[in-house]
């Protein structure tokens, strides 16, 4: 769907539809994970069919999560890599999030924070993925030492702690940024929201 | 078990205070290793108290039958053969089970709320009925105890009989011992029976012979009398310095509020900038300019 044919097509269905695999798989992982934790949120487990179920389910959405997140990971890896000058809007970055992107260098279809994260949280997924399954007690616990799997339960909790204030800021940074939602909703974004967010990635679609 | 619910001394996953409004003695078994002939009517009385049956398994060369605790095992028996310069061969015999921290890592890892419950008398014990089965008594525990059954995934242990406790019986092991090598009363008790002991022990030629009731852990409710208690690990690997490792204090400890202050601080913040900074919208400007290079196409 096409609303304005000036439109530019930002990801394609496959792209989007991989995208809300990862996405659903996180929103459970992390609340199924939370309720966990902590003895806070313990009536999380209410929303997974009791505390058994949430203990059962949680890693199998994790190997689903993970195996989407590789496809995803490897669509995308070349558009991350970072250059000088997204270092640059790393640096100035306190400058836009104080509401004053005018001097902002301009970025290519990822500017450098959403780079950063990208990296972040390829280190992340790996890192939940092997201690997740070092902590599987049903089926994995037995093949590692006892010192391993404590870690792995430090380390599983502390990484999932972390990625979620990523995810928030991750999403926080779609609603913020208006127009940004519709590119994983349908695909495409306007040219001006493209020129004044993504000037580079525009000239290059545009060849303006 | 609501037989005690009032002499609740600690609940897993539960930050609130427990009932405390009743005060019990502390209890304790206190088990002298020096005395234990081997015979097994321990591990057999807990069997039957408990209507467990192990499965037949296969032998190991040794005489520990079976090899480890299981679901079905809560006490085993473990035979070390150890020589040293000055003793010649020893046969040191341990009966392993819960040993009822007064600091139970067990409990502190636990996640469900209610599953893993401290009485005020100092036993340690599992409801089955909140078990979620996620073994993170088993990365808790220092002394490797909890098992999670292949039958129904929920952790079993040693409940130091605390259905008979309750209601005034030793716990069956206690009761069988042939040789009188188990006892059972208050600490205080235990703790004395095993000074006199101790000093028995002492003079006939076991220089190092002492009580086993590891700091670490708080002190336990399962003690030993060990006529080497320079060197608990000499039996079977009994732990030398007990404690709730590092590890776990950190994920169940200072992890846990500085996470939850976290997650909490980035949606806050994240409403908060919103409403201080408004959205970013695209310029006006920009509009105008798009629209421009647009018509320029046509
Ligand atoms: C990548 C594959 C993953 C696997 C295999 C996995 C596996 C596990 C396992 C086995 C547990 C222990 C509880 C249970 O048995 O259900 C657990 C706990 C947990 N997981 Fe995951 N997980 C994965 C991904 C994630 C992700 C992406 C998050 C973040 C949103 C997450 C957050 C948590 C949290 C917060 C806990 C509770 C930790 C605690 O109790 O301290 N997990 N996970
Ligand atoms: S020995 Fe292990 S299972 Fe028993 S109370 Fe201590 S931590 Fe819990």
């Amino acid at each position: 769907m096409i609303r304005d044919p000036s439109d530019l097509q930002r990801y394609n269905a496959s792209e989007r539809a991989n995208h809300w695999v990862v996405g659903i798989c996180f929103i459970l992982l992390a609340l199924s994970g939370l309720a966990l934790f902590h003895p806070a949120l313990f009536p999380l487990t209410g929303l997974f069919g009791g505390g058994v179920w949430t203990r059962i389910l949680h890693p199998f959405v994790g190997v689903i999560m993970m195996l989407f997140f590789v496809v995803m990971f490897f669509r995308f890896k070349h558009l991350n890599q970072m250059s000088d000058t997204d270092w640059e809007w790393v640096k100035r970055a306190k400058e836009m999030v104080d509401g004053d992107d005018h001097n902002m260098p301009e970025m290519g279809k990822y500017n450098g924070g959403q780079k950063l994260l990208f990296w972040f949280l390829g280190l992340a997924m790996l890192v939940l993925f092997v201690s997740g399954i070092i902590i599987w007690r049903a089926y994995f616990s037995h093949y590692f030492p006892i010192g391993v799997i404590r870690l792995g339960a430090v380390l599983h909790a502390a990484f999932a702690a972390v990625m979620i204030i990523a995810i928030i800021v991750h999403v926080y940074a779609a609603i913020w940024v208006r127009g940004t939602i519709r590119a994983m909703l349908y695909g495409t974004v306007t040219r001006a929201w493209a020129k004044q967010h993504h000037r580079a990635w525009y000239r290059q679609v545009t060849g303006k | 078990m609501a037989l005690q619910s009032l002499d609740i001394a600690k609940r897993s996953a539960t930050t609130t205070e427990p009932p405390q409004a009743r005060k019990t003695l502390e209890i304790a078994k206190l088990i002298d290793v020096s005395k234990c002939i081997g015979c097994k009517a321990c591990q057999v009385a807990c069997m039957q108290w408990n209507d467990l049956r192990d499965e037949v398994g296969s032998c190991g060369g040794t005489y520990d039958n079976p090899t480890d605790m299981t679901d079905q095992s809560w006490t085993v028996m473990r035979y070390a053969e150890v020589e040293s310069e000055d003793r010649g061969l020893e046969w040191l015999i341990r009966k392993d089970g819960c040993m009822h921290c007064e600091d139970p890592g067990c409990l502190k890892a636990c996640p469900s709320p209610g599953a893993i419950i401290k009485y005020a008398n100092g036993i340690v014990d599992f409801h089955q009925e909140n078990c979620i089965g996620c073994g993170y008594c088993v990365t808790g525990c220092p002394f490797n105890v909890p098992r999670i059954s292949k039958k129904d995934s929920k952790a079993y242990k040693c409940t130091l009989c605390s259905d008979r406790v309750a209601v005034g019986l030793e716990p069956a092991c206690v009761k069988v011992c042939p040789t009188g090598s188990i006892s059972f009363g208050s600490k205080e008790d235990m703790k004395e029976l095993a000074e006199e002991r101790v000093t028995e022990l002492k003079e006939r030629g076991f220089k190092n012979a002492g009580l086993y009731d590891p700091a670490g852990v708080g002190g336990t409710h399962v003690m030993y009398v060990l006529n080497h208690a320079d060197k608990p690990s000499l039996y079977s690997g009994l732990p030398d310095d007990p404690t709730i490792a590092p590890t776990v204090s950190l994920w169940k400890g200072f992890a846990k509020p500085l996470a939850m202050a976290g997650i909490a601080a980035a949606a806050l913040g994240g409403l908060f900038h919103y409403v201080m900074k408004g959205p970013n919208e695209v310029s006006k400007e920009v509009e105008a300019e798009v629209e421009k290079e647009l018509e320029a196409e046509k």
